[in-house]
């Protein structure tokens, strides 16, 4: 089963080497892997999303949190959480079908970010789930070229129940 | 003391730090990055550099010194080959959680990444072997790092951390401060045990029929030898050890059942098999250990009791987890139990596996044999020495037949088995413990991995005594080669090539003897006990072909043990 864990990491030189040698040091998949400043920036957040059986999961979240410059390892796997994830993606495009494409584009919120007399980039943004039906509709125009920067994600904040005695008026 | 403000250089600094993490011993080789280091160590009082002849042979020295006295071993050396020639030892220091401290000289900081000369990415290299590493980038940095790095080596589970100096932060100057506390958010080393698990476990132990500790080198890690005693005496529990724990409860104590895995007593490995609570202190399930997971101690309910969270379910999924100092948490277990279990059968039982297949090796034939000579250590050593071994038949021959008394008495490369461990680690043991013989029990290929390093012993004029059990052959894989490999003898016959170890040892300034027969033995083992004026060493030229049993194949189980060497009529 997939697995998406946020690792809050000191921000400093070798942090995000450590968590790979310890993936490969250790034969862990990693599925996609990013990393960036947090509010502090004293610290990074890196989102990795790996896939094995519970026990290794298990296994995965104990070595994260053993690396000493891990501050907190949270496996946000069955929490309520916003994902996102960024692509670029070149597509090819003939003469009849450059408002295909950019209608498919229109039709996932997504953004036509540079064109030219071949091909047109678009930006689409969204959970990774939302990025490979885009990628699967696409392939037939034919991709030349794709960057994905890897799931970031977050808890969502605690849904407070609405109560209308505490609503200032 | 130097502690308010002032300005000093890197290198000042550096030994600065190291009187305040009341370092006693450098274990250390010159180069051009750490010159700047030496040229102050012409003047320091406050500690005792050792000059090695090898670097490996540093980090293992600092390896058998911390694992001797508990304390952080420390290493010093150069940048590029000075730096990857400790990588063995650190791995080894990993691999057997031993805490030591590892500086290495760099390239200043502006030349890293140019293929500077003699410049290695040495951080890199050893990020996968360290407990932690560093890289000091900045000179105002060096103090706060080198008191990090003394607090990770030898906290929690402890294990080697190296900083990396590049030749120009030593050679800076800023003002000193040696921080009196640590804060690392994402490292809190210590753990009590959660009290309701340990409530749960000792009520568990309490209604066991066939209990068994299962006690590795975490109990001596964490100096728990006293509550072991106390909690296995007081409540009548049997104790296996691993290679590691070996030394945590006495050899000598009829509760002791020896080591258990691959070459551990029948009886240890029938316990396991059969017992229905097997409790494991400080060890982490070793596939040497287990062999055949799914096999191992199928009738017992587990209890895993170690510091590091990552041990456990890691190789043998537990029924009960405990994370938390063993000491403290044995402390607790104790406390809440009553009286000593009536586990009489049990006990028969255990007994009754004790007779039935009981250490045994051939005495009548004349021929000088290990065992004999292993055991005759014991004896002569009242099971008090620090032996330390290398890596071979000879180190479980020693596990087995030595009688270890005391903990930090026996040092030996486990996890990584790393040939060349012994002599090195027996010299640095040497330096830590004095009140104590310390002996090496090495194979004749081990010895010549790290044979340099008699040098360092004779020029310090340590009391080791050096006994090399020479059987012509890089023994244990001969061993693996008979049983499992078709007796396809390659590269394991040494008999045409080895040296006349006397004459090398004499070469180099030690006192030395040959030993070809059971009777000399005594004579040489008295004579070297009562030499104390440098190291000796006594070359044991012992039978060629002996194969250490029990064994358990690799990967197989308990009930697939072989006792003894297979007769030829019965092979057919
Ligand atoms: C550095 C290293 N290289 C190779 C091995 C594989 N190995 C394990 S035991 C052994 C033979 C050791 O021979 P010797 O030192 O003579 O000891 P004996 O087994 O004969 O007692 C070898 C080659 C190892 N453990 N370490
Ligand atoms: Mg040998």
């Amino acid at each position: 089963m997939k697995h998406t864990i946020s690792v809050l990491v000191e921000n400093q030189f070798g942090a995000f080497n450590r968590v790979a040698t310890m993936f490969s040091g250790k034969g862990f998949n990693i599925h996609s892997i990013s990393i960036g400043e947090t509010e502090n920036p004293e610290v990074s957040r890196m989102t990795i999303v790996t896939e094995g059986e519970d026990k290794i999961m298990e296994q995965v979240v104990k070595q994260l949190n053993r690396l000493i410059d891990t501050i907190k390892v949270i496996d946000l796997t069955g929490q309520t959480r916003v994902e996102r994830e960024l692509a670029l993606i070149t597509v090819f495009y003939q003469k009849g079908t450059r408002a295909e494409v950019i209608s498919i584009c229109d039709i996932f919120r997504g953004n036509v970010v540079d064109i030219n007399n071949k091909t047109i980039t678009l930006e689409i943004t969204g959970p990774p789930d939302k990025i490979d039906a885009v990628v699967n509709v696409l392939e037939p125009y034919g991709i030349k070229e794709m960057a994905r920067s890897g799931t970031v994600a977050l808890k969502r904040g605690e849904q407070l129940k609405y109560d209308k005695n505490s609503v200032t008026q | 003391m130097r502690t308010t403000k002032q300005k000093l250089s890197g290198a000042d600094i550096f030994f600065e730090c190291l009187r305040q993490e009341k370092v006693e011993y450098v274990f250390g080789y010159p180069g051009g990055a750490v010159l700047k280091i030496y040229e102050k160590l012409y003047d320091v009082k406050h500690l005792k550099h050792i000059l090695v002849r090898h670097e490996q042979g540093a980090a293992h020295m600092a390896e058998g010194y911390a694992k001797a006295t508990g304390k952080v071993g420390v290493v010093l050396v150069t940048s590029g080959p000075g730096a990857t020639n400790t990588v063995t030892g650190i791995a080894d220091a990993y691999m057997d959680s031993v805490p030591i401290v590892v500086f290495s000289g760099q390239v200043a900081t502006h030349l890293i990444g140019n293929d500077a000369f003699q410049e290695a990415d040495i951080v890199g290299i050893t990020r996968p072997i360290t407990k932690h590493n560093f890289l000091v980038r900045d000179v105002n940095e060096l103090a706060s790092t080198i008191k990090k790095a003394f607090f990770i080596a030898s906290t929690g589970r402890p294990g080697p951390v190296l900083v990396d100096l590049p030749k120009d932060v030593i050679n800076s100057v800023c003002e000193f401060e040696y921080p009196d506390k640590v804060e690392m958010r994402g490292y809190k080393p210590t753990f009590l045990g959660h009290q309701n698990q340990i409530k749960k476990a000792a009520e568990i132990i309490k209604s066991a029929k066939r209990p068994l500790l299962y006690v590795g080198g975490g109990v001596i890690m964490s100096n728990g030898e006293r509550e072991l005693r106390l909690f296995a005496k007081e409540n009548n529990l049997p104790v296996t050890m691993t290679l590691q724990g070996l030394g945590a409860f006495p050899g000598t104590d009829s509760q002791s059942l020896g080591m258990l895995g691959m070459h551990g007593t029948y009886w240890a490995n029938q316990a396991v098999n059969n017992c229905d609570v097997l409790v494991s202190l400080g060890a982490r399930f070793d596939d040497r250990v287990t062999g055949k997971v799914d096999t191992f101690a199928t009738k017992a309910y587990k209890i895993h009791v170690d510091i590091d969270p990552t041990c456990i379910d890691k190789n043998v999924i537990v029924d009960l987890p405990i994370v938390g100092d063993v000491k403290h948490v044995l402390a607790e277990l104790a406390a809440e139990m009553n009286e000593p279990l009536q586990i009489d059968d049990w006990w028969e039982q255990i007994n009754g596996w004790r007779e039935e297949c009981p250490l045994h090796y051939e005495k009548n034939d004349g021929k000088l044999r290990s065992e004999f000579i292993i055991e005759k250590i014991s004896e002569k050593t009242k099971g008090e020495a620090v032996v330390v071994t290398d890596v071979g038949q000879h180190q479980m021959w020693t596990a087995q037949y030595y009688k270890f008394n005391n903990p930090r008495s026996h040092l030996t490369s486990g996890g990584l088995g790393t040939m060349g461990f012994g002599l090195p680690a027996a010299i640095g043991a040497a330096f830590g413990v004095k009140d104590r013989p310390v002996v090496l029990i090495s194979g004749d290929g081990g010895f010549q991995m790290n044979i340099q390093e008699l040098a360092t012993a004779v020029y310090n004029k340590l009391p080791v005594k050096l006994f090399i059990i020479n059987n012509s052959f890089l023994g244990m894989v001969r061993q693996w080669q008979e049983l499992f490999h078709d007796e396809k003898y390659s590269f394991t016959d040494l008999s045409e090539s080895n040296p006349d170890f006397v004459k090398v040892a004499q070469a180099f300034g030690l006192k030395a003897i040959a030993v070809n027969s059971p009777s000399k033995v005594d004579d040489a083992l008295d004579e070297a006990f009562a030499y104390n004026d440098g190291p000796v060493l006594i070359e044991f030229k012992v039978v060629k072909e002996d194969m250490v049993f029990p064994i358990i194949p690799a990967g197989k189980s308990v009930n697939e043990i072989m006792t003894k060497r297979l007769d030829p009529k019965e092979m057919v």
